[in-house]
């Protein structure tokens, strides 16, 4: 039996790289007593994978990892035993059975995520934010209507001339933040600094200090919609 | 939520911010308004390594469980963060409340090895106290150290207010018990430092002043403060069952050197190999009791989280529950995904026997440490291993699959001669030799045995305390008569020989058996910008010389001296029970190549038996 752990991010957490927060996450399951599959042979290891990286700096509250179940756990006793468990800045949000098939994993099937971007007083820290300059509303607009918006992206191996305009599936003004719906996944993936450093280039605000937060990673249904991972299981009673 | 000392974007730009935002799982958080003390407790190192210390995380939970007492860590900052916070002046903090050193009651710093001598200046210096003692005024925090490197804390002398000498559990209370009441009573620093001196085991080191002969060695060490004691006696916990042992140590959320749950077994070593330090002065030997350490095991496993756990103790093979104990943990734990590493086994017939269930063969490798290559020199030291144990446990696990060992030695020894050296590559050939007599069939391809000499270096305390050490020349020469000896062996390529750096050698030869003159070294090499010097890419031994001749220092005093039977040393008013007249009769031994029997075989009179416990009683129960 498989299940999906949906996870949020925030505070001093924010500065745990993803390796190890993964390392977190199988101490936290023999904390919590999660009874979690692992590999065979001398050295096993937990089965767990997570959907998306998240890189440091950035808080979140939408991050997702996939386990194998040796027996089943209900939703509501797997949460607060995690929970009991945690350190603040990582709070469990939910906890649901997933199909067994490796297609179904959160790894293969995340096709997009959702961002908001605050520009902050400082880079010295996240809490003082600003409202958006006035003329964003426009700026993002026109740097929308542009036929192509090309930006050198780095690969393994050299680095290439790549159209993200494609990729940006959203982009506008909300309140104190920019909103950004992005193409996620092993497909395609823009990430969120790609985007505003390419935007900030293009107003010429290049020295704007930005927290990114995640809203939430997607995958696309059979109808070809947009919902989160946490919506592609099942609550386990 | 936490506010932290450091900015956003300062912890961007580092390498590895976890180490100083704190929050780890099991650390402790209090109001620091309910507290009467604050002890920032240190380890002068990276927090990976620090994190990875014993006796931080006993201490840590022992202070924690005082309401009265907030304890909280502090490690050295990495180069890349120290550079910033003495661009931006941004005081030194604990990890627990950012808060920063210096508004601390206590700075402890345990001192384990020679070569973070100058991480200690530069966390006092970042924490904006005065390196000094007698520069510090009664703000600032008072600054204790303790661990092994205290035993001789001459050298640290003039940097600390107080030492510390002996196993932490047994005076603190009083210490920190006598600190709020001169509080209480508005005294003032140098009031509390006299209420510490009366203390069993703790050096106010102010409280004394050596004079030295013409020759440069001490003539006296006496007190100047008549509440001063004559001879400060080490600390030492006789119940090691019913004592403090955190149950649920602080996880760090980066890989650190010891990731997982240590339990220590015991404490002391039975063995008496005459070049050990640990081995005398954590006298006498005492067990945990198995039935604790298998709760311990269980609940220090649910606390944390970690996926290992590891015995740990100076000689895991003499705990008399070892094979009860292991047992159980591997019964217990093995089919929950937990590794269980059994470091300093004896290599027999159990051991491989356990460690065939614990580990993968193919990738594991065997560990003996014979520390000398021929009988003879083994018979100096007072290693009890013989060479025909090494082949025999060395035969066995081959014979079982494994095709891999590593064997360390030390270069330098007193009496040591050519042969000797040589030895110690013919050593390597010989259990080479025993590998390829299993027919071709049934071994599994090539043996590898790599062989690692580090430089012998006199301890206080130990019956060598009197010998001399090498030049860096000599020390070079000596490796190279190992590598060339290791060409001419017949399995030559089945054999890998490294050796360590001698320039570090020499200057913990120094400061090993230093006395308070050469803290002006320190300093003076710390100005010049000497740090982590247990860093092989960060240790400057040219810095290191400068230093020398600049404060006039002559490191062939402190090395190079054949010291005389009746010479006072600098750390002769310590008192760790192993009394000064059984080193000697030891040292004599030694020269006569003489072995003598373990505490379990037969007393042999070492004085630690005052403390009536421990090994000492063991066979009259």
């Amino acid at each position: 039996m498989k299940a999906r752990i949906k996870f949020r991010k925030y505070g001093v957490m924010k500065f745990i790289g993803h390796l190890d927060v993964m390392r977190y996450f199988q101490k936290a399951m023999r904390r919590a007593d999660i009874p979690i599959a692992f590999t065979g042979g001398y050295s096993p290891h937990m089965i767990m994978s997570f959907a998306q990286p998240l890189g440091v700096g950035i808080t979140s509250e939408g991050e997702y990892l996939d386990i194998e179940l040796t027996e089943k756990i209900s939703s509501e006793d797997a949460i607060s035993q995690m929970n009991r468990v945690m350190t603040e800045g990582i709070d469990v949000v939910s906890f649901v059975e997933i199909p067994d098939e490796k297609k179904a994993s959160g790894m293969t099937i995340t096709a997009a995520a959702s961002y908001r971007v605050y520009p902050l007083e400082s880079a010295k820290t996240s809490d003082i934010r600003l409202p958006l300059p006035g003329n964003w509303t426009e700026e993002i607009e026109e740097f929308l209507a542009q036929e192509h918006i090309t930006v050198w992206k780095k690969t393994k191996r050299s680095e290439k001339e790549v159209d993200i305009k494609p990729m940006i599936y959203d982009m506008h003004p909300d309140a104190d933040s920019i909103y950004l719906f992005l193409a996620t996944g092993s497909e395609q993936n823009l990430k969120p600094d790609l985007v505003m450093d390419t935007f900030l280039n293009y107003t010429g605000a290049e020295e704007t200090a930005l927290h990114y937060h995640r809203v939430d990673v997607y995958a696309r249904n059979e109808a070809g919609t947009f919902v989160p991972l946490s919506d592609m299981g099942k609550i386990i009673l | 939520m936490r506010k932290l000392a450091l900015t956003d974007d300062i912890l961007l730009k580092i390498e590895k911010p976890a180490r100083y935002i704190g929050n780890e799982i099991n650390s402790v958080m209090k109001d620091k308004g309910s507290v009467d003390i604050r002890f920032a407790m240190c380890f002068p190192d990276v927090y990976e390594i620090g994190m990875s210390h014993l006796g931080i995380q006993i201490l840590y939970d022992m202070f924690n469980r005082r309401d009265d007492v907030w304890c909280e860590r502090v490690y050295s900052p990495w180069l890349d963060l120290d550079k910033i916070m003495r661009e931006q002046k941004i005081p030194l903090f604990a990890l627990e409340s950012q808060d920063p050193v210096k508004d601390f009651d206590f700075l402890g710093i345990t001192i384990q090895y020679e070569m973070c001598y100058t991480n200690i200046l530069q966390v006092l210096d970042l924490s904006g106290i005065p390196l000094k003692a007698s520069e510090r005024c009664e703000q600032d925090p008072i600054v204790i150290g303790g661990g092994p490197c205290t035993y001789n804390p001459e050298p640290l002398a003039d940097f600390f207010d107080l030492f510390y000498i002996g196993e932490g559990e047994t005076v603190y209370g009083e210490l920190l018990d006598a600190y709020k009441e001169n509080k209480a009573n508005g005294g003032s620093r140098k009031d509390y430092l006299e209420k510490a001196a009366q203390i069993e085991g703790i050096y106010v080191p102010s409280f004394y002043d050596v004079t030295y002969k013409e020759d440069g060695t001490i003539e006296s060490f006496v007190p100047n403060n008549p509440h001063a004691k004559a001879t400060i006696r080490k600390q030492i916990v006789m119940d090691v069952t019913n004592s403090y042992y955190p149950k649920a140590p602080v996880v760090p959320f980066i890989k650190v050197t010891q990731d997982r749950v240590v339990l220590e077994i015991q404490r002391g070593c039975i063995r008496g190999c005459r070049f050990c330090q640990a081995g005398m002065l954590y006298r006498p030997t005492r067990e945990r009791d198995v039935e604790m350490l298998k709760d311990y095991a269980y609940q220090m496993l649910k606390n944390t989280g970690h996926e290992e756990i590891s015995l740990s103790s100076l000689s895991s093979s003499d705990y008399s529950s070892l094979k009860e104990l292991v047992t159980f943990l591997i019964e217990e734990f093995k089919g929950k995904g937990i590794n269980i590493s059994l470091p300093s086994l004896r290599i027999d017939a159990f051991s491989l026997d356990v460690m065939e269930k614990v580990q993968d063969i193919r990738k594991s490798s065997l560990t003996f440490a014979p520390e000398a290559g021929s009988q003879r020199m083994r018979n100096v030291i007072n290693k009890g291993l013989t060479e025909e144990d090494i082949l025999n446990g060395a035969g066995q696990a081959f014979e079982g699959g494994w095709n891999k060992v590593k064997l360390y030695f030390m270069l330098g020894l007193p009496t040591e001669t050519e042969e000797d050296m040589k030895a110690i590559a013919e050593l390597a050939d010989k259990v080479a030799r025993r590998y390829y007599e299993i027919p071709k069939d049934q071994r599994n391809g090539k043996c590898q045995i790599t062989t690692s000499t580090s430089f012998f270096i006199p301890k206080p305390f130990t019956p060598f305390q009197w010998a001399k050490m090498f030049t860096n020349t000599e020390y070079v020469a000596r490796a190279a008569v190992v590598k060339h000896a290791f060409n001419d062996q017949l399995n030559r390529k089945s054999l890998r020989y490294h050796w360590h750096d001698a320039e570090v050698t020499v200057l913990e030869g120094v400061f090993a058996r230093g006395d308070r003159r050469t803290g002006a070294v320190l300093l003076e090499a710390y100005r010049l910008g000497c740090l982590y010097d247990s860093w092989s890419d960060y240790f400057d031994y040219d810095k290191w010389l400068t230093a020398f001749e600049n404060t006039g220092i002559d490191m062939a005093f402190y090395n190079l001296r054949e010291r005389s039977m009746d010479e006072k040393f600098p750390w002769d008013f310590i008192d760790i029970g192993v009394t000064k007249d059984f080193l000697k009769k030891e040292w004599e031994r030694a020269m006569r190549g003489e072995v003598t029997p373990n505490c379990r075989q037969q007393c042999s009179g070492c004085g630690a038996a005052r403390w009536k416990g421990g090994v000492c009683v063991e066979s009259k129960n």
